[in-house]
């Protein structure tokens, strides 16, 4: 069973739901931030939208609900947890991923179609991408340029832990055109990025929905 | 003797003594006013609205609630409205077109509706110029795509032109889509006595208080700053939950009616779903949750707080609704009962302050406006020496320029259904897995401008043109008629003109208007606005069966379809018998198969439509404009805007031809495409060049 994150004002979540349900075919349930039980989920993902209405910083105010204690607890326990967009900078703000995600450089929101490599396909979530590939996914963020300190970035890159970044124009001035992070396990991942909305052709692509089928995938090998 | 800060004329104060047989109280001065106003009552507007077609085998509610609903398949149908902000985008741009937003979602939810998708036609001043007119745009943009964003609605489509006549009165219209199963939609209607009012979401206060009555006005330089408080301000956060909330409380079936809290407030909400009901109400006003203290009976009722709406809950339900509405954090009040007798009572702290018979809240007389045929422009022939400067020209030209510095601010994929995304002819979004809708838009306001006859009828040929282009079938429409003053004959009589010629081209295109909005009063300064009557058409289409307007293949013949006039400089005489003629065949080809990419012809005709063609796909082309039948001097087969035309590229051009012989329609294969070079016959461009221009066109203008 995967679960998908509700806080008030996440608005990917119906999205990412039907993806896993009607293309993935796996069981999903919403999981309402209130939500105290989340013993019977192998897998979560935090979509995309604006939590809390974006308040004080993005991400900042749910990174900070009670429920996300349980969020740490499953990552504690090894089970893949996938942050999109917001979900991406509640990762951050919540500790579990390294760095944070600013404002863009244009001070703008971006909407559109953009070319991405994948840097690393060891980890849960990119296991049926094949390291240096260029794939296309849409970006809709006004808060997604990935920041860190310098120290910090070189530990990443040692642990291989970029695992996608902007392979043509930078969108959004994140440091070395970083996309995509994972946790040193491989079983955190938070990207900017919206697969879910590149899992249906004739919505510009398909690109997107291997990174569900590889998380789904190695819940199953389990 | 008239009542002090009250915009009713002397007439209507006699007809309101006259009608209630007594002086009416502050109070109820204070919802008449509101309740009279052009914006709420449609006053000036409705003789003529009439005209319009608006039965049809597919509307399944039509003009008078919040939305039209039209049926799609066994199980959906689809909500739509149109509304305008235009006064508060002036005044506070961020603020106001953002409120427009969340007033035309409410409008879709308020119907039982999901909403699923916005389009936002803008006409600004002149960004060139007029540096006013560029914090507008930029603003009004921002307000649309930060609302519109975090709600988690996409905004699929709309279009932007810019003119001088709208330096101080720009025009924000936002269209609203959504999607309901048929047995789960809920009227604006409360019919049942003993029901509960159940007031929903945040808490009043005292802004947007004569927000309608401000909209029936002229705007003046010298008034800006204390309009301020007639604006309405935003919480995209609280409109998100309401949406959550309220597709949650639909499901319980305990609601019985439902208004979303615009324009006039609670009092027009609860008045009119009464009124509908053929009911009365009795508002204990003292219930409402409030955001500021003190204040009085008449600030409550007329206050436009926005992120409000009013259900009418099923009497012994209402713990079952408000359960759900405390999960997601929404605030509520039981403010009051349906009733029997047709009165509109409020009382406060026990003391009745308003009893009004409802009829005369909801029902206020019609004004007949005098109207006086205006002067139709002459043509403005450019004489043009050099035809590749002139085409950049017009690349570059923002009202003709890419609008990706618009549309990729907002957030044109949230809900996963966005087929055609924005900057083609039409929006497409999925529906089921077979079929989708097309949401196509049109009005040339420089047109409308020159002749405001042939403009409005452009206005609806243009709408049709461009979900035909995707290949959807228009199956109903709504309209924003923006104009000016009515009170001035002139004025009046573009805005009878163009109803007129609507009215004509729907019926002829046997499609229903469902919803609309008029908008008047928008002049600055006693300079009119150009007359823009916009049209949007909803369409249906089969996924299978779309049509984009990239060009493909190289060698595929390139055709145009329909006549080209001298129509250069000037609106063109749109026949809607020949417009209908071309879309059918239009439909005929895709049907078959004969079409690999299509275009209507708009803005820059048959030139600039080629160009865009090669931009989206990417393909240049090698055509000869001298090749076509017509006996019009070379400009005018390059520019002229003459209506009724689409370009088609096909690998079968001569079934196309073929095809439209059966149907009466011209039909000229002019080259092919391929290559890197817009090859027009007598010049040509490069066509990385070409595009490069007109990408930069109105992005360069703003950064």
């Amino acid at each position: 069973m995967i679960g998908v994150l509700q806080f008030p004002g996440t608005n990917c979540d119906m999205d990412v739901i039907r993806v896993l349900r009607e293309a993935i075919k796996t069981e999903t349930r919403p999981v309402f931030f209130k939500d105290s039980n989340l013993e019977d989920l192998d897998g979560l993902v935090i979509p995309g939208g604006f939590s809390y209405g974006d308040h004080l910083r993005a991400g900042a105010i749910a990174a900070k609900m009670p429920i996300m204690s349980q969020v740490k607890k499953m990552a504690r326990e090894g089970k893949p947890i996938l942050g999109i967009c917001n979900g991406f900078q509640i990762l951050c703000d919540a500790g579990l991923l390294p760095g944070a995600l600013a404002k863009n450089i244009g001070l703008k929101f971006v909407c559109k179609w953009v070319d991405l490599r994948v840097e690393n396909n060891d980890n849960v979530f990119m296991r049926f991408y094949k390291r240096g590939e260029v794939i296309r996914m849409p970006i809709a963020h006004g808060e997604g340029r990935y920041v860190c300190d310098e120290k910090t970035l070189r530990e990443m890159e040692r642990r291989d832990m970029i695992t996608l970044r902007y392979a043509g124009e930078n969108p959004n001035g994140s440091m070395e055109n970083i996309a995509g992070v994972a946790n040193e396990e491989g079983n955190v991942m938070g990207l900017m990025p919206h697969p879910e909305r590149a899992s249906e052709g004739i919505l510009g692509g398909e690109d997107g929905k291997r990174i569900f089928e590889s998380m789904v995938r190695c819940i199953s090998l389990k | 003797m008239k009542p002090i800060s009250l915009s009713l004329t002397r007439e209507e104060v006699r007809r309101v003594r006259s009608l209630l047989g007594r002086e009416p109280n502050k109070t109820e001065w204070a919802i008449i006013d509101v309740m009279w106003s052009e914006h709420a009552s449609y006053k000036s507007s409705r003789e003529y609205l009439k005209l319009f077609p608006t039965e049809g085998k597919d509307v399944v509610l039509g003009v008078g609630d919040d939305c039209g609903i039209v049926g799609f398949d066994e199980r959906y149908a689809i909500a739509i409205a149109m509304e305008s902000h235009n006064h508060p985008s002036a005044i506070e741009p961020v603020a106001g077109a953002a409120t427009g937003v969340g007033g035309i979602v409410r409008d879709i939810l308020s119907k039982g509706a999901r909403p699923i998708a916005c389009l936002d036609p803008l006409r600004l001043g002149d960004i060139y110029r007029d540096e006013r007119s560029k914090y507008l745009f930029e603003n009004i943009v921002k307000g649309i795509a930060d609302y519109g964003n975090c709600i988690g609605v996409p905004t699929v489509g709309g279009d932007a032109e810019f003119d001088k006549s709208f330096n101080k009165n720009p025009l924000v219209n936002v269209v609203g889509v959504g999607l309901v199963e048929r047995d789960k939609i809920i009227r604006g209607v409360a019919s049942n006595v003993g029901d509960t009012l159940l007031l929903v979401g945040s808490k009043t206060g005292r802004d947007g208080i004569h927000g309608v009555t401000f909209a029936s006005e002229e705007l003046k330089s010298e008034n800006e700053e204390e309009s301020r408080p007639a604006v309405q301000i935003e919480d995209p956060l609280s409109e998100k939950l309401l949406i959550d909330a309220l597709m949650e409380v639909y499901e319980t079936g305990a609601v019985s009616g439902c208004k979303d809290l615009g324009g006039g407030g609670f009092v027009c909400a609860t008045s009119e779903m009464v009124s509908k009901g053929g009911k009365g109400a009795l508002i204990d006003i003292g219930k409402v949750h409030l955001r500021e203290e003190g204040m009085e009976p008449w600030e409550i009722l007329v206050s436009e707080t926005q992120e409000r709406m009013m259900l009418a809950v099923k009497r012994g339900r209402e713990e079952e609704v408000e359960k759900i509405l405390d999960k997601w954090g929404v605030q509520h009040a039981r403010v009051g009962v349906v009733i029997e007798e047709r009165r509109y009572i409020v009382k406060h702290n026990g003391r009745i302050v308003v009893d009004l018979p409802v009829e005369i809240i909801t029902n206020p007389p019609t004004i007949h406006r005098r109207y006086k045929e205006g002067k139709r422009k002459e043509p403005e022939k450019p004489k043009i020496q050099d035809y590749e400067g002139f085409l950049m020209g017009m690349l570059a030209d923002p009202n003709i320029a890419s609008k990706r510095w618009i549309y990729e601010q907002y957030d044109h994929e949230v809900q996963t259904r966005t087929v055609i995304k924005p900057g083609m002819d039409a929006a497409v979004l999925k529906i089921s897995d077979r079929e989708g809708i097309a949401l196509g838009i049109g009005c040339n306001s420089k047109h409308c401008r020159m002749d405001p006859v042939m403009g409005a009828r452009g206005a609806v040929a243009e709408a049709v043109r461009n979900v035909t282009a995707v290949g959807g079938r228009a199956i109903a429409a709504v309209d924003c008629l923006n104009f000016g003053n009515p009170e001035k004959p002139e004025a009046f009589w573009k805005f009878k003109v163009s109803v007129e010629g609507i009215a004509e081209g729907l019926k002829a295109f046997g499609i229903p208007v469902v919803s609309g909005n008029v908008s008047f009063y928008n002049e600055a300064d006693g300079t009119p606005i150009a007359p823009s009557p916009i049209v949007a058409v909803l369409g249906r289409v089969r996924l299978e069966r779309i049509m984009t307007m990239g060009l493909r293949e190289k060698g595929e013949s390139i055709v145009v379809i329909g006549d080209t006039r001298e129509e250069m400089g000037m609106a063109p005489v749109v026949d809607f018998e020949r417009e209908r003629a071309v879309d059918d065949l239009i439909l005929e080809l895709n049907d078959i198969g004969s079409i690999t990419a299509c275009h209507d012809l708009s803005k820059g005709g048959l030139a600039v439509g080629l160009a865009k063609m090669a931009f989206v796909g990417g393909k240049g082309f090698d055509v000869d404009i001298g090749s076509m039948p017509e006996k019009i001097t070379v400009s005018e087969k390059l520019f002229s805007e003459s209506s009724g035309r689409f370009v088609v590229t096909s690998a079968e051009a001569e079934r196309v031809v073929e095809r439209a012989r059966g149907r009466g329609v011209s039909a000229q294969i002019i080259g092919e495409v391929g290559g890197k070079e817009l090859s027009y016959g007598p010049f040509s461009v490069d066509l990385k060049e070409a595009e490069e221009v007109w990408e930069r066109g109105l992005r360069d203008l703003l950064v």
